[in-house]
């Protein structure tokens, strides 16, 4: 009766390298090399701001709540980095603090709002990134402070082909991991995110979890913001929103078999789907595809990746007669959770981004 | 075989050997006394029956003393203690921990992580992963129980797997009591034997455990005592021994029939048939024959799970019927969608009016409307014009027709449910528990209805849970075991001869040829 499945982790990264295979034999077809070293640091210097917005969000997404407003947040940490810095390299740790911790009291707010005042993930963190679009506009007319030539080395250097960038986004990834697999606060949050009545029952306090993912996804969006002040040299009040990083983050956490409704997932899952992003980007930029292909590109892939998650993961009821299907506990969890998937992804679509597609699907599948 | 989790366990002090023990408990919810002074003795080491109808008030008790309802009255004592649970984790850390039917798992997590969810042990301050599995394991082995893999996700696990982590979960808290609602409901016979020898080992150790269940085979192999209740009161505790199936079901079930059931309306005819099953089956049901005829009303009993509800959405196109043939006076149909089986004429009030039933959030003329306007839209303009009369004949009492369902009474939107479906004029109606919840001034309104229905022709079929209403209302009786139809009663049946087929413990139940498989579903948990 046991039923045979794959690891999400390990589809993402069957997906990845046929993408990666597909990517090498069209960019030869140009007469160019994929795996040229020059490359290879192109598709991880571009993994690594988004692979650091998508941990964040993946904390998130387990606990079954979402960030938006990482976007506005990655904005707001390149400014207060870039201006308290103010191209004095004597400024640095002050500033690099100050950043986060800004950035952490974002992240408790709207941890505090989806877990005391009970407003969806979606609707509190779309409200707070809206808050946080009127600072900057209000106080930011364009790029501004000035990040000193130190700071800017972080985006600069690397390790052979890898970027330090990179190599830091993938150590935060294995802290993540390790928090995840080995604290209470990670297998709480993913009871919570799974069911929080039956983490309730169990006695698990429901609340620090989710608020401490929270806290953690904006923290990761400032180091992102930290990062693209470094490799800009300037705080930008738009860096965050010309990225999309919001609903990428989203994507690629989904792509990387990560469940929207909560409870499932993994960190290395949502590397996988960033890197999936990343080499597709790449393939396109070297085969200079019009730009506007380039997002139908993404959205086929996004909406195709999920459709294969939710081939393998059909909830079936139990059936009597003709090939039985056990019916499990989450199965009515998933059905309850549905019309807020569905809600959810409507509001996505409103949103009007190249991304939508995969809630939509993942919503619709459910 | 290690017993590491009760060898250190101490016995009870004081000597007594009742460790629980619950005094006068009573309970209301909204007004209606669900329990009233109901007294409770498990002994050590016992397995306790707790038997009784639908709605005497098992569930209730046993989530009273599992701390997830206060009780309005009386007293628990635990071990000899006083104890005033608010919270299930509190009982369980005192040892008592119950199974109910739905399980409190996680399916994306593994067996270990769900068995110590929120007690994870750790080492250092992290999670002590390898301790955490061994102790599974010592736990799994103390039951005999080599099959299950700790590391395995709960979600690729059999039911009877996701059990057994629901009693190692339970073991984990040092349980004294284990209560179990119904754990036989979604198990295979062998499963069952498993169960069974998981019990015995229990008991064996001292642990006790409350066994609640519809199969009184199980009840008699299984249990030392057996606490019957009706309708929220204690009936009787009594040794195993002293009781026969027959004594049983008699103490159960032994109740005048209420005479708030109307007979036919005047003049009511049984004309040809109207719908006809030939043989139909989908994923839940199987081989189901019948004939509703035009000015009767047929009353389909069983137990939970035992695939009533899934017969009437096959009829009506939710879970269509993938075998055998339907007609619909006399032409052959096979209705896929409820759209389709809406069109032909067919009217099915739901089991559950809040989430099936009703858009709580608008208003009754709204609701009124809301399967013609999605049907038959050409017809809504003269359907709106008969909304009034037909919320009037049934007395839906609202402050108007523009008030949201929502703040209407249980028995009011039910009516509501009703008219939704006469406007559309439906000439055979299902009846998935019609007055589930509803007061008894509601329930004669639908009676009367049902009655009228009939007299004006069309097939009525009723499903229901309530024997009584069952006997009361219906002119022939349908009683599903299975997936399957059992037997077909005649009108006026005994409520023991209907619960006989409904268990297939056969006519003369103390014969021993009964079937302790009768209910072996529970297609929905």
């Amino acid at each position: 009766m046991k039923r045979l499945r794959v690891d999400s982790t390990v589809i993402v990264l069957g997906i990845l390298l046929l993408v990666i295979a597909i990517g090498a034999i069209l960019v030869a077809t140009v007469g160019r090399s994929f795996f040229s070293p020059g490359n290879i640091r192109d598709i991880l210097t571009g993994m690594s701001v988004l692979g650091l917005v998508a941990i964040g969000q993946t904390l998130v997404i387990l606990g079954a709540s979402l960030d938006l407003s990482v976007t506005y947040v990655i904005s707001l940490a390149s400014l207060i980095a870039a201006t308290t810095m103010n191209g004095n390299a004597a400024n640095i740790p002050w500033a690099v603090t100050l950043t986060l911790l800004v950035c952490a009291l974002i992240g408790l707010v709207n941890g505090l709002i989806v877990t005391v005042l009970k407003v969806n993930g979606f609707i509190a963190t779309l409200g707070v990134g809206l808050i946080l679009q009127g600072v900057l506009n209000t106080n930011f007319q364009g790029s501004a402070g000035s990040v000193p030539w130190a700071f800017q080395l972080i985006g600069a250097t690397g390790l052979g082909p890898v970027p330090v960038s990179t190599i830091i986004m993938i150590a935060l990834a294995a802290v993540v991991w390790f928090l995840l697999d080995r604290t209470r606060t990670g297998a709480h949050l993913f009871a919570v995110g799974g069911d929080p009545e039956v983490a309730r029952l169990s006695g698990v306090r429901t609340r620090p979890p989710l608020i401490a993912a929270h806290v953690l996804c904006s923290i990761f969006a400032g180091l992102a913001g930290l990062l693209l002040a470094s490799r800009l040299g300037v705080g930008s009040p738009t860096v965050g929103q010309q990225g999309g990083y919001a609903l990428l983050s989203i994507a690629a956490v989904v792509l990387g078999g990560t469940l929207l409704l909560g409870g499932r997932g993994s960190v290395w899952g949502t590397i996988g789907g960033v890197a999936i992003f990343a080499v597709v980007d790449n393939v396109m930029s070297v085969m200079q595809v019009n730009p506007f292909l380039k997002d139908v590109v993404r959205g086929v892939v996004i909406v195709a990746a999920v459709a294969v998650y939710s081939r393998r993961a059909i909830v079936r009821r139990r059936t009597r007669f003709g090939p039985g299907g056990t019916r499990t506990g989450g199965d009515a969890e998933a059905e309850a959770a549905a019309p807020a998937m569905v809600a959810a992804s409507h509001a996505l679509e409103a949103e009007a981004d190249r991304v939508e597609g995969d809630a939509a699907t993942q919503g619709g599948a459910r | 075989m290690t017993d590491t989790m009760l060898a250190d366990t101490p016995l009870p002090s004081g000597g007594s050997d009742v460790v629980l023990r619950a005094r006068g408990i009573s309970k209301s919810f909204f007004g209606v006394r669900v329990l009233s002074d109901v007294d409770l003795d498990v002994r050590r080491g016992e397995v306790h029956g707790l038997v009784g109808e639908n709605g005497a008030g098992k569930s209730t008790l046993m989530k009273i003393l599992a701390g997830v309802h206060p009780a309005d009255g009386g007293s628990v004592e635990f071990e000899g203690q006083p104890v005033a649970w608010s919270h299930p984790r509190q009982a369980m850390d005192a040892g008592l921990v119950t199974v109910f039917q739905e399980f409190t798992l996680l399916p994306e997590r593994t067996v270990a992580q769900n068995v110590f969810l929120g007690r994870e042990p750790r080492r250092g301050g992290f999670i002590d992963k390898k301790g955490m599995q061994r102790r599974t394991r010592d736990l799994l082995d103390g039951l005999g129980v080599t099959f299950i893999d700790p590391g395995a996700r709960i979600s690729s696990l059999t039911v009877a797997e996701q059990q057994i982590v629901e009693i190692v979960k339970a073991l984990s808290f040092d349980a004294r009591v284990i209560s179990m609602d119904e754990p036989t409901a979604a198990l295979s016979d062998h499963e069952v034997e498993l169960l069974y020898a998981i019990i015995r080992r229990l008991t064996a150790r001292g642990v006790a455990v409350i066994y609640v269940s519809h199969r009184l085979k199980e009840i008699f192999d299984l249990c030392d005592r057996i606490t019957i209740l009706k309708d929220g009161a204690l009936v009787s505790t009594d040794a195993t021994a002293d009781l026969t199936d027959a004594e049983l079901v008699r103490r159960m079930v032994g109740r005048p029939l209420q005479s708030y059931f109307p007979g036919p309306v005047d003049g009511t005819a049984l004309g040809d048939p109207r719908l006809e099953l030939e043989r139909c089956g989908n994923e839940f049901v199987d081989g189901v024959s019948l004939t509703l005829r035009a000015g009767e009303i047929v009353g389909l009993a069983g137990l939970q799970g035992s695939g009533r509800t899934e017969l009437v959405e096959g009829v009506f196109g939710v879970h269509g019927f993938t075998r055998g043939s339907m007609t619909l006076d006399g032409r052959a149909v096979r209705f896929t969608s409820p759209r389709s089986a809406v069109r032909a004429g067919l009217a099915l009030v739901t089991e559950d009016r809040k989430a099936q039933g009703l858009a709580l959030g608008q208003s009754v003329l709204d609701n009124s409307l809301l399967v013609v306007r999605s049907v038959f839209a050409g017809r809504t303009g003269a359907a709106r014009k008969r909304v009034p009369g037909i919320l009037s004949s049934l007395e839906v009492s609202s402050r108007g027709m523009d008030q949201e369902a929502r703040f209407l009474s249980g028995g009011n939107q039910q009516k509501v449910v009703l008219a939704k479906w006469l406007v559309t004029d439906p000439q055979v109606v299902l009846f998935d528990e019609p007055t589930r919840g509803i007061d008894v001034g509601a329930k004669v309104a639908v009676y009367q209805l049902m009655r009228q229905l009939a007299a004006e022709g069309k097939a009525v079929l009723m499903v229901s849970s309530e024997l009584p209403e069952v006997i009361g209302m219906s002119d022939r009786i349908l009683v599903m075991r299975d997936g399957e139809l059992a037997a077909e009663l005649p009108a006026g049946s005994a409520e023991h001869e209907v619960l006989a087929a409904a268990t297939g413990s056969g006519e003369a139940p103390d014969e021993g040829a009964a079937d302790p498989r009768a209910d072996d579903e529970g297609g929905r948990p």
